[in-house]
This record gives C-alpha cells, sequence and structure tokens, in this order.
C-alpha cells in the first residue's frame, strides 16, 4: 500500500433525510481533516436511483461504501462516531 | 391512506388456515408471523407469495434477511411449488441479508431498502410481499425508539403501496402470550393480523401448531389448530365451523357385508355414515370391516382399508381363512392397502397422510383399523380431535368410514366407552365382546346404537367359518344367555325333547282311538241290549193287557151263564151310607 493512498468513496443518501444530511456532512470533514484532497467521493440518491440500491444491496441508508483502498468495506450510519471509523477504514496509516 | 376494507382477503391457499380467517390475511395490509426455531415461517410465507403469483395473479417479493434466497429457493424444492418458474416474473427474492463485514457508526434508517422494494415492486407489479426473519434486520438497529420508528415507517410504506404483508419474527417459544416481552412486540400493535406458530414436542411427538392472536376487523377461530408440513406445505386441521354447510346426507344403505348385520341394521349402513366397532382384542374387529370392505369392492366402490396393527398382504391373508377374498380386489385397484405401521408421527400427520391417500385412490369407502391407534404414544391430547375431524372430514366427503376400535381389557366392559370418544360421533356403534362359558370363548356381537334406523336389540352370536362370518341367535333359558357349544347341545337337546314329546303324542292319540273304539262298541251293543228290552217290556204290557181282558170278559160271560143278579161289587157299600146313585 502506497504511502498516500487514494481513497473513493460511495455515499448512498435516502434523499435529503437527516441521516443522509448528516452523514454526508460528517465524512466531508472527516475527509478534509484527515485526507486533504486525496479522496473522491461520489453521491447515489437511493430515491433518485432506486435500481442501484436494489444492485448494490445497500438496505439500509446512509451507507459509506469505501472502493479503494481495497478492502472494500462498508459502514452504515450517520458517521457520528469519528474514532470507530477512523480505525475501521485504516485513516490510522496516514495518521501516524 | 388508502381505505382497503378488512373484509377484502387475500387467499394463502393453505388448506385450512383460509378457513381458519375466514377467506386469508387482511388484503392490503400487514401481517406478523411469528414463530420459534424451525416452526415453519418461511414455508409458510414462501406458500402465501407462490399461491399469489401462481393462482391470485398477485405477484410477490420475498424480503430475505437472514436466509440466502438460492438456499430458500433450494430448500423449498421439495414441494411442488414450482419456485423456479415462478421467479422469472412472479416472484421475487430479494436478498437483504445484512453484510457480516457491515460497520455501524451513529443512525441510520431503512431509506435504501423502501427505494429497492419500490423499484421492484413496480417492475413486477407486486401485491404481496414478505419480510422473513424481520428480527435479524431489528437487531441491527440500536434502540428502540429506533425500532419503532423504522418500523411504522415500513408500515406506512406497504399501507401507501396497498401491499399485503407478511412479517415473520423469531420467537423464544414459551413466552408466547406476552408480546411486551419481545422484541418486536410493538408491531404486535402495529399490525392488523398477527399469527403465532408453536413447535413442540410431546413424549418424542412432535406437534405443530398454529394461532391466529388477532385479526382486526374480522371474526377468526382463535383456538390453536394443529398443522402438519405435507408434501404440498401447510396443511392446517380444520374443524368443522359452524357456519360451514352440513354435508349431504344420503338414505342409501350400503352392507356391511354380513347378511344378517344388515338386516339387524334395518338394511344396511348408511352412505357416508361412520361405523365403530370395538371389542377386545380377537373379537373379530377386523374380519368385521373386512367384509365391509369385499362388500364395498363386490360393489365396485373404490375402498381403502388403512391398518395400523399389520400389513396390508398380512390382512388380505389373514381374512382369506374366515372367506374373505380381498387379494382379487387389490389386484383390480378397487381396493388399497395401506400399513399404516410404517408411518410415524403424530395424530396430525396421520390424519394428513390418510387424507391425501383417500384423495388420491379417490376411496367412496374407508376402514381404519384401528382408530385408536391415533392415540399412540405422545398422541393422546390431540388425538381425540384429530379422530373428531377424521370423521368430520369423511361425513363432509361422502365416504363411508368404518372404524374399529380396541377395548382395553384391563379396564373392563364397564368403560365400554372406546378410548377416544369416537362413540358419540359415530353414526353406529357395534360392539363385539366375549363371552366366557363353560370353557369355551365366544364372540357376542350387539348394536349398540344406531342412528336413524331401527335395529335389533338382541345379542348375536358371531361365528367366524371358511365359509365367511354369520350370526346366529343367542340361545337364552332361564336367563342365561347361551353360546356356542353350549348354545349347540342345548339346541339339540331341545331338538331330542321335542321328537320326544311328538312321539309321546302319537302314542297318546292311538291309545285313546282305541279306548274310544272299545267305547264305541260297549254303546252299540248297549243299545242293542236296550231295543231287547223296550221289545220285552211292551210285549210284556200286551200279554198283561190281553190277560186282564180275558180275565174281565170270563167273569161276565161267567156271570151271563150263571144268571145271577147284576151287582156291582162297590155299590153296595155305597148304597149303605145312603146316598142315591147318581147313575
Amino acid at each position: 500500500m502506497s504511502r498516500n493512498p487514494r481513497f473513493k468513496f460511495r455515499l448512498y443518501v435516502a434523499g435529503d433525510t437527516e441521516n443522509s444530511a448528516r452523514a454526508l456532512s460528517n465524512l466531508r470533514a472527516l475527509c478534509g481533516k484527515l485526507l486533504e484532497n486525496r479522496h473522491e467521493i461520489e453521491i447515489v440518491d437511493v430515491f433518485r436511483e432506486p435500481g442501484r440500491a436494489l444492485e448494490d444491496r445497500v438496505f439500509m441508508t446512509p451507507t459509506l461504501v469505501k472502493l479503494s483502498p481495497a478492502p472494500i468495506q462498508r459502514i452504515i450510519g450517520t458517521l457520528s462516531d469519528t474514532e470507530s471509523i477512523v480505525q475501521a477504514l485504516g485513516f490510522w496509516t496516514l495518521a501516524v | 391512506m388508502p381505505a382497503t376494507g378488512l373484509s377484502v382477503k387475500a387467499q394463502t391457499g393453505i388448506a385450512g388456515f383460509d378457513e381458519v380467517t375466514g377467506g386469508g390475511l387482511p388484503k392490503g395490509r400487514t401481517t406478523l408471523l411469528v414463530g420459534g426455531p424451525g416452526s415453519g415461517k418461511t414455508i409458510f410465507s414462501v406458500q402465501f407469495l407462490a399461491y399469489g403469483a401462481k393462482v391470485c395473479k398477485e405477484p410477490g417479493i420475498f424480503v430475505a434477511f437472514e436466509e440466502a434466497p438460492k438456499r430458500i429457493v433450494a430448500n423449498l424444492r421439495g414441494f411442488n411449488w414450482k419456485l423456479e418458474e415462478l421467479q422469472r416474473q412472479k416472484l421475487y427474492f430479494m436478498d437483504a441479508q445484512p453484510m457480516p463485514e457491515l460497520i455501524q457508526s451513529g443512525n441510520f434508517d431503512l431509506g435504501g431498502l423502501l427505494a429497492a422494494l419500490e423499484t421492484k415492486a413496480r417492475e413486477i407489479g407486486a401485491r404481496r410481499i414478505v419480510f422473513d426473519a424481520m428480527d435479524v434486520l431489528l437487531a441491527l438497529l440500536p434502540d428502540e425508539a429506533m425500532r419503532r420508528r423504522e418500523m411504522h415507517r415500513l408500515h406506512q410504506w406497504l399501507l401507501d403501496h396497498e401491499l399485503t404483508a407478511l412479517v415473520t419474527a423469531k420467537a423464544g417459544g414459551q413466552e408466547l402470550g406476552s408480546p411486551h416481552e419481545q422484541p418486536f412486540g410493538f408491531m404486535q400493535f402495529m399490525v392488523d393480523c398477527s399469527v403465532i406458530l408453536n413447535h413442540r414436542v410431546d413424549q418424542g411427538v412432535s406437534q405443530r401448531n398454529l394461532r391466529v392472536q388477532k385479526y382486526r376487523g374480522c371474526s377468526f377461530n382463535e383456538d390453536e389448530s394443529p398443522f402438519v408440513i405435507g408434501k404440498d406445505g401447510f396443511d392446517v386441521a380444520m374443524a368443522h365451523t359452524l357456519g360451514r354447510a352440513d354435508a349431504e346426507v344420503s338414505f342409501e344403505r350400503v352392507s356391511s357385508g354380513v347378511k344378517r348385520l344388515d338386516t339387524m341394521l334395518g338394511g344396511g349402513y348408511y352412505r357416508g355414515a361412520c361405523v365403530l366397532i370395538t371389542g377386545f382384542p380377537g373379537t373379530a374387529k377386523t374380519t368385521l370391516s373386512g367384509a365391509f370392505a369385499e362388500a364395498a369392492c363386490r360393489r365396485g366402490e373404490r375402498t381403502m382399508f388403512v391398518s395400523f396393527d399389520s400389513d396390508g398382504s398380512e390382512v388380505v391373508r389373514n381374512l382369506t381363512s374366515v372367506g374373505i377374498q380381498l387379494a382379487r380386489y387389490v389386484k383390480s385397484g378397487h381396493l388399497r392397502m395401506i400399513s399404516a405401521r410404517t408411518i410415524t408421527g403424530s395424530a396430525e400427520t396421520l390424519l394428513v397422510r390418510i387424507k391425501s391417500l383417500v384423495k388420491q385412490h379417490k376411496a367412496r369407502c374407508l376402514v381404519i383399523d384401528p382408530v385408536s391407534a391415533l392415540s399412540k404414544a405422545g398422541n393422546e391430547l390431540t388425538a381425540h380431535a384429530v379422530a373428531e375431524r377424521l370423521i368430520d372430514w369423511s361425513k363432509s366427503a361422502g365416504i363411508t368410514l368404518v372404524c374399529t376400535s380396541l377395548l382395553d381389557e384391563v379396564s373392563g366392559p364397564a368403560a365400554n366407552a372406546s378410548p377416544l370418544q369416537v362413540s358419540t360421533m359415530a353414526d353406529t356403534w357395534i360392539h363385539l365382546n366375549y363371552l366366557v362359558q363353560a370353557g369355551e370363548r365366544n364372540r357376542g356381537m350387539s348394536i349398540i346404537k344406531s342412528r336413524g334406523t331401527s335395529h335389533s336389540n338382541q345379542v348375536r352370536e358371531l361365528i367366524l367359518s371358511d365359509k365367511g362370518v354369520t350370526l346366529a341367535d343367542i340361545y337364552t333359558a332361564g336367563g342365561e344367555v347361551l353360546m356356542g357349544t353350549l348354545r349347540w347341545q342345548k339346541e339339540s337337546a331341545e331338538r331330542v325333547t321335542n321328537e320326544v314329546a311328538e312321539v309321546a303324542g302319537k302314542l297318546k292319540r292311538v291309545c285313546l282311538d282305541a279306548e274310544e273304539a272299545v267305547l264305541e262298541v260297549r254303546a252299540k251293543s248297549l243299545k242293542t241290549e236296550l231295543v231287547a228290552k223296550q221289545v220285552e217290556k211292551a210285549l210284556l204290557v200286551r200279554t198283561t193287557e190281553s190277560r186282564k181282558r180275558e180275565l174281565s170278559g170270563g167273569r161276565r160271560r161267567m156271570r151271563e151263564l150263571r144268571g145271577a143278579d147284576v151287582a156291582k161289587p162297590a155299590k153296595p157299600a155305597r148304597k149303605r151310607s145312603g146316598n142315591e146313585p147318581k147313575s
């Protein structure tokens, strides 16, 4: 794994519900703080693209999928618990 | 909110369940299906969907939270539902298992699920939906408030789309009575109908029950209904409800196979009746029912003989010894012998098996030998209800049912009622008994009851011979009932007595004839004698008279000759008294 990998995220949201809005802002804040600009965020609104929710088996919103670096990981919820996310996604490799 | 009347029902196609609920699940509403592991929740719900898709033209979605759809479909392949075929258009299995590596951080909702369902529902035009193992999903939601909120959201979505929904959830087992203790307790209040599946083991025998706990705006059968999972899926046992039309009754008589018994019953059993034959072991219960089966086959009626005691071929062989030939009917296909010894399981299972076999065979006459086998180990509690439903079912199907029932010799004839209390339900009850007398056991047969037919009140002796089954009058003498050899002895003794009496009578007659003849002769001679005497007497009178005449004539002549003065001998005396003679 390179020292500074590029992170690709996909966030599934359910319209502009409170949970979804909070997740998006939490994610942005987190990425801005830890990843600077080495990240991409794709936002999928399951209400607008319900077919994708079905295909990608996203049943709970918001769901964050880390597409790269491997492995692919999923986090559900508003991403309010920063610490667990940092641990889970391997952000710590950067923080050190 | 769309106003779907609760009177509208979505048929489940589950035998018996639609009857319990008066038509099925509430259409356009949500039903909760609760049960322990292995209680049949998935089978129930897939059957509901498959029936909807196949028969009701209501495509459905199956949301699987716990098991992979592929595995579910594979597991249910045993049932004849053609899931693969249905899956092409009318049935969709959605894999909604939570991913194991899922990390949770903060609040979330089921927006994605609803969005996915929305797409799919529109695509296939779904009218039915099943959420299998909702408890798995609920476990992901961190707190009670959230569970409540999400369930309400889901419920609202279902109502908005007017989907008939079935939500299954696991239950611990025992504490089903108190919904508050359940993690999905609030759901009980949210849904319009809730059904509980129960699976327990009594003395090693599996017993499954289904109970409708609530059904808004609709009356339903509140009792636990036993069910079995058979070849076609669920089969819920359903007792006769009051609302159901009575089965058509028939006045047609069918032969019992024993001529004299038919006479005793005033023509035979009624078609469609339930006949109970009770008796101790060896009282010829099987023989009597075999005679019935033979008679039915002879009439060309399809018949089924279910034996719990022995193999079908054994029964056929054994009955040959009493002149009942069943083998040819087995060969011709009229008679089907079922050995139920090999069928294990609860009474409920047996009933379902018997029912489906009878349907398969299209039997009009059914023999169950003995019906008391239903109450074998672990089945005492349900056996009565099963027997009840067996009778009810056979009546509604117009099948003439002959059941034998074993009476426990220990309980003695005092407890004459059959153990399953079938006797109260049976139309005709024939009791077979032993009479031990003078070192012999003889079979006595009596008709205890026979509804709607006049019947003989007499005990008859049942005689089995290689020529068949016959009945004989029993001999009553001095208040004693004689059977068997004693009866034969008594009968022959009577014959001898009769003969002797007859001869004696003849002899007496001859004697009397002789006496009569003697008397007649005597009477004749006396008569002759009488005539002689009479003649003699007449002669005497005549001679006396002529002598008298001669005498008086002689005296006058003498007087004339003497010329003496005429004086009457009596007159001088009178003259002396001074009286003038009148002439």
